[in-house]
């Protein structure tokens, strides 16, 4: 049966897409501009085309593609998605369109941004569909490069330190999980992601960094950890975890809000499905042995962004660390689920709760932050680059349907119920409080806290009485407001109706959480 | 199973849907906006009351009770179910709820007359009906958490609904975050419990949270410090009801979500939000109530929800006292009756806990209202010390209010309220664990006669005090619409009526309620003169009495003419006074405490951010530019240092040598002469050996 190569396709036409673009030159910026667009179209409707042909009933990975590539290298063309991978996939190319309409869009070389929009595009998805560490690594680095740059040339005052810094930041974890990898191949010979998790499901990880890998007559249990610690590094920056963080804020402040919204939106996922896909299927035994720290280092991320967050004063940075706040839910869900204290019975089904709202928290979150930021960003357009907390007031009455759906999307943010934040936190914490009690009542104050400063935003930005220079402020244009309805309208339907997302990611759950079971 | 109860879901369904249609309604179609959210909500009402109507006369051993559980989403292999469930105790909600909301719709088409954002208020209003109404079918512990968190954000809403005040902006945030601290403890009960039973359905078919054998597993399971689990779980929902229902230490959000316009007030003092709290507890009763086998008394939790009942009866009872704000008056007596309603519960049990919801939902919707009506006729005068001598320019306010003030009063026979409090001082008393929870309950009974008489006196006897000083004909006061004074006069019959659906004498709600068996509903006037009953009907109207004539005694006998004149009970006790009017400075205590902790939490993190981490990415950062420096001056002056000095070196010795190089022929053959003849005498040398 010859089948199109779908996940292939859909890593390459955003690639060759922004080489297109880019050759279409400046003078034409509105034809790159369109065409920039028609390429993230296209993608989003060959992603539809993928969750339309995926069978939700079914936990293995789909789609396979696999092509020996370097056989002396152990390398091969690896490709795969299962309901983890869908879910990001469609998160990734919904959110690319959407960030290419948000507001602030480039003054100057309009095709190169676009461009790079969608080579950051390629990286993402290529990301969330390789199956082998060669060309996963490749895409994952890929996706930095055009961050960078788009950081780099159309950020704001302090762009370029910012980008640096959060070059520099994601290029250290690399380097320790490429270290890591190396060090891997060098005493195991694989390089596939199954091939290593099937390794490390039986444990015998340890036992080969023994046999091949006497290295400097360190313990074989030492290497198998340091191998542990570079690939969670790595991971652990991108998502990220307290204290690997600081290149957050000044990067989510300081990149043009296009790139703000995919980095909160899609890069951050790329942590957490590192975590899913690679920590915890091949060093279950490291998790295992770290649990309690790695979980206490969790809900010291989740207070204390949630309360540094309310000490900002910059919208975007006060959103920034939000984003944490968020993200370190997930990977609570996440370490209880690899949990294997589960005490008696239903632990799966606690374990599929834990991941379940883990997969839903990733696309909630990244619907919700990358709107938040678009809504900050017309913000920063109307009023001359102005965020401040303390800069506004009263706007609802001079705006009030731009006042209402940010509303809508803050409220998404702290969870409320009917609103699809809540649902993924809910199944968190039922997973997390069967599996690891403690962690989960000491995670609930961060629910407190982030209902603390969205309202404290709410009041500053939108209550008391409307400051006199704001009193011509536009409200959304209809173009405008009909870029933000199909993510309003889907924090709605997700809120009301998860079931939409679980009957993708739940058997993928499912054989996620019978594999962590039989470590 | 009935059609009503299938179609059930239409009750909160329908005001939900006029809320998401007025949310898209332009500002313009007023008229339309209010209508629809008045037919969403008759509708309602009228599928309510089949609903009552289908719970009459149906009860089993049990009572009656149908319930429709669906799959809302599955996880696993286990799927999360929502249901709703109608029972008498639903029903009667139902019923209260839709109808006092009615009433409150129809007077804000009055009372929002003027507002630009009319259409909003009414989409809000809807929001607001339709939560607590879906907290009050719903059959699911996770359900209820979702209309309750909805029924949060409708009084946020419409607390700040003048959110261009600073003050209404900031009572809405307190409002939330208030109630979200005591939701954070139901948050975690209900984890708990989902976790220990497996469901977090109510009733289903013996396998739900609230049945039999669920409750008999929970109580046999000790959760920490020797609780049972039941009681652990128990307390954690207490806090949430204590955060909606204003209980004290969460009681601060209620005072001052007086912020809102008067019908919001009125919506969440009377039918919705504050009666949430206590519909919670009354819901999961069955697990409250859980003792362990052989165990004897009041279970812990019940004593808990006694307790802090009767503690914040009293507690709000004498904050009002010293209240000049004819809003912030009614708020305390709330707190204080809410706290009469757990009393209730945490003695008596459901019915009568819930009776008194009922009552005091239509006399406080009608005070909230009347208020309004004071309010709306005095130019937003909201200050008692500047009302006064209503009775004479507003009468149909003043009768409708003088007819709630003494249903909540308490004065004996003719008013609801006299009947639910005397049920709840009557559990009170039969109380086995101590006494003292009566005698706080007499005293708040005191204390509310005594502070409805003065605000009575304040606002409508003696002279007007506004007009009077400025003598402008434009401030007169004047009476309010028929919209506004038919729904007062409606509420005020049902606060006469309502009380005798549930005298001594004829006990119908609580044997409506609680299933109780028929005999005890035959009308039966002797079991007023009862022993007990008749005892404390006397002891209730002499502290009432008391109440009033002390009340009288220092604000009535003469006519208080001066709005800056010193109250009397200032006169008499100028600290406590002062205490009473500074609420106890509870506000103070959390600003000095709470928000300053949470504020230096925030510098805390900012600061280790910045100095911490951010210090050792500098180091880092620092390091990484040391290194560099170092390498380019080892580059600099070790590696380049060397080959530059052995290069110059070179040239050197070059340039020496091409000194040598002169060009004069002379001293090149003076060089070869002497090298030849120095290679010469070598060779001759050597020869000779």
């Amino acid at each position: 049966m010859t089948k199109l190569p779908l996940l292939s396709l859909l890593t390459l036409i955003p690639l060759l897409g922004g080489v297109v673009v880019v050759s279409v030159g400046e003078r034409r910026a509105a034809i790159a501009r369109r065409l920039a667009l028609a390429v993230a179209g296209i993608t989003l409707l060959l992603a539809a085309t993928l969750a339309a042909r995926f069978e939700p009933g079914s936990g293995e990975l789909q789609f396979v593609e696999k092509v020996r590539w370097i056989p002396a290298l152990a390398v091969d063309y690896h490709l795969g998605v299962d309901g983890l991978g869908l879910l990001l996939i469609l998160l990734t190319t919904l959110l690319v369109p959407f960030a290419m309409l948000a507001p602030g869009g480039p003054p100057h070389r309009a095709p190169l941004y676009r461009a790079l929009m969608l080579f950051l595009e390629a990286g993402l998805l290529g990301t969330f569909t390789a199956l082998n560490f060669f060309h996963w690594f490749l895409f994952w680095e890929l996706s930095l490069i055009p961050a960078f740059f788009l950081i780099r040339l159309w950020g704001g005052t302090a762009g370029a330190s910012a980008a640096t810094q959060f070059f520099i930041y994601t290029l250290a974890g690399s380097v320790t999980m490429l270290l890591a990898f190396l060090a891997i191949f060098l005493a195991v010979g694989k390089f596939d992601f199954l091939e290593l998790a099937e390794l490390g499901r039986a444990d015998r990880l340890t036992a080969h960094f023994n046999v091949n890998f006497g290295w400097y007559a360190l313990p074989a249990e030492t290497l198998t950890r340091l191998a542990f610690a570079g690939v969670f590094l790595g991971l652990a920056v991108k998502v990220p975890v307290m204290p690997f963080h600081t290149w957050l804020p000044a990067t989510y402040a300081e990149a043009p809000t296009g790139v703000t919204m995919l980095l909160t939106g899609a890069m951050s996922k790329m942590g957490v499905y590192g975590f899913l896909r690679i920590l915890v299927p091949i060093f279950p035994e490291q998790i295992r042995a770290l649990q309690a720290p790695l979980l206490g280092l969790v809900v010291f991320t989740i207070l204390f962004s949630a309360a540094t967050a309310f000490a900002q004063r910059d919208l975007k940075r006060m959103l920034a660390y939000s984003s944490i706040n968020h993200l370190g839910y997930c990977l609570l869900g996440l370490l209880a689920a690899a949990s294997f204290a589960a005490p008696e019975a239903r632990p799966t089904t606690e374990q599929a709760a834990a991941l379940n709202g883990v997969l839903l928290q990733m696309l909630n979150h990244g619907l919700t932050a990358a709107t938040l930021f678009a809504c900050v960003g017309w913000l920063e357009q109307r009023s001359g680059g102005r965020r401040d907390l303390y800069d506004f007031g009263g706007l609802r009455r001079a705006t009030p349907v731009f006042a209402g759906l940010m509303g809508i999307a803050l409220f998404s943010s702290l969870g409320l119920p009917g609103l699809n934040g809540f649902v993924g936190e809910f199944l968190i914490f039922k997973g997390t409080f069967a599996l690891a009690p403690w962690a989960a009542a000491a995670a609930v104050p961060g629910l407190l806290l982030t209902a603390v400063f969205l309202l404290t935003l709410m009041q500053r930005v939108f209550h008391g009485p409307l400051e006199p220079r704001w009193t011509a402020l536009p409200d959304l244009t209809w173009r405008e407001r009909l870029a933000l309805a199909p993510a309003v309208a889907l924090m709605f339907a997700l809120g009301l109706w998860p079931q939409l997302v679980l009957t993708f990611t739940n058997a993928t759950v499912v054989s996620l959480a019978e594999a962590w079971r039989t470590f | 199973m009935s059609w009503i109860v299938q179609q059930l879901w239409l009750v909160p369904a329908l005001p939900f849907l006029a809320a998401g249609v007025l949310a898209l309604t332009p500002r313009r179609h007023r008229r339309s906006a209010a209508g629809l959210a008045i037919g969403a909500l008759t509708a309602s009402l009228v599928l309510a009351g089949g609903a009552f109507a289908a719970t009459l006369g149906q009860a089993g051993p049990d009572g009656f009770r149908a319930v429709v559980n669906f799959t809302w989403l599955e996880t696993g292999a286990h799927a999360v179910r929502l249901g709703w469930v109608l029972d008498p105790l639903g029903a009667a909600m139902l019923v209260m709820v839709s109808f006092v909301g009615l009433l409150i719709f129809i007077y804000s088409v009055g009372y929002m007359a003027h507002d630009d954002n009319f259409t909003r208020f009414f989409c809000f209003l809807s929001l607001f009906a339709g939560a607590m109404l879906g907290v009050v079918i719903a059959n699911s512990l996770l359900l209820l958490f979702i209309c309750w968190e909805l029924v949060g954000l409708a009084s946020y809403l419409l607390i700040g609904f003048w959110f261009q005040k600073p003050e209404a902006a900031a009572a809405a945030k307190k409002a939330f975050i208030t109630t979200r601290v005591g939701d954070l403890g139901l948050f975690v009960g209900m984890i708990w419990l989902y976790s220990a039973a497996d469901t977090l359905v109510f009733y289903e078919n013996g396998q739900g949270c609230l049945e039999q054998g669920m409750v008999t597993r929970l109580v046999a399971t000790t959760a920490v410090a020797g609780m049972t689990l039941s009681t652990a779980i128990s307390l954690l929902v207490l806090l949430g009801a204590m955060g909606k229902s204003g209980q004290f230490p969460l009681h601060v959000w209620l005072p001052d979500a007086m912020e809102g316009p008067t019908p919001v007030s009125a919506l969440i003092h009377a039918a919705t939000m504050v009666a949430a709290g206590v519909f919670l507890v009354a819901r999961m009763f069955p697990l409250f109530a859980a003792q362990p086998d052989g165990a004897t008394g009041e279970s812990p939790a019940l004593q808990a929800v006694t307790w802090l009942g009767a503690f914040t009866a009293v507690f709000a009872a004498l904050i009002a006292v010293a209240q000049t704000d004819i809003k912030r008056i009614l708020a305390y007596s709330t707190v204080s009756q809410l706290g009469y309603m757990f009393l209730g519960l945490g003695t008596g049990g459901v019915a009568v806990g819930m009776f008194h919801l009922l009552t005091h939902a239509f006399f406080k919707a009608l005070l909230f209202l009347g208020a309004g009506s004071v309010i709306h006729g005095c130019h937003e005068e909201q200050d008692i010390r500047r009302l006064g001598g209503l009775r004479r320019t507003m009468p149909v306010t003043f009768a409708t209010y003088a007819v709630g003030m003494m249903a909540l009063a308490g004065v004996p026979l003719l008013f609801s309220g006299f009947w639910s409090k005397d049920e709840i001082l009557h559990a009170a008393q039969g109380w086995k664990p101590s006494p003292w929870p009566f005698y706080l309950g007499v005293l708040g009974a005191g204390l509310t006669a005594f502070y409805m008489t003065r605000q009575m006196i304040f606002v409508f006897f003696g002279p007007n005090r506004t007009c009077a000083r400025t003598h402008a004909a434009a401030l007169t006061p004047h009476e309010s619409p028929p919209v506004m004074t038919v729904p007062l006069a409606f509420l005020a019959i049902c606060a006469v009526v309502l009380g005798f659906f549930g005298t001594p004498a004829w006990p119908w709600l609580q044997t409506y309620l609680e299933a109780r068996p028929a005999d005890l509903t035959a009308f039966d006037v002797s079991r007023l003169f009862a022993v007990g009953v008749l005892g404390l009907m006397v002891l209730s109207t002499a502290v009432v009495a008391a109440g009033l004539a002390l009340g009288w005694w220092l604000y009535g006998r003469r006519p208080i003419t001066d709005p800056a004149a010193t109250d009397a009970l200032e006169l008499a006790q100028p600290g406590l006074f002062r205490l009473l009017h500074g609420k106890f400075h509870v506000d103070e205590l959390y600003e000095a405490t709470v928000v300053r902790w949470h504020a230096a939490w925030a510098t805390l993190g900012e600061l280790l951010d910045r100095w911490l981490w951010g210090g050792v990415v500098l180091l880092v950062h620092g390091l990484a530019l040391g290194l560099a420096w170092t390498s380019r001056l080892l580059d600099e002056y070790v590696v380049n240092g060397g080959f530059d000095t052995a290069c110059r070196r070179l040239v050197r010795g070059g340039r020496h040598m091409a000194g040598l190089a002169t060009g004069k022929p002379q001293s090149y053959l003076r060089g070869l002469a002497a090298a030849t003849a120095a290679l010469a005498l070598l060779l001759l040398w050597g020869g000779c050996r």
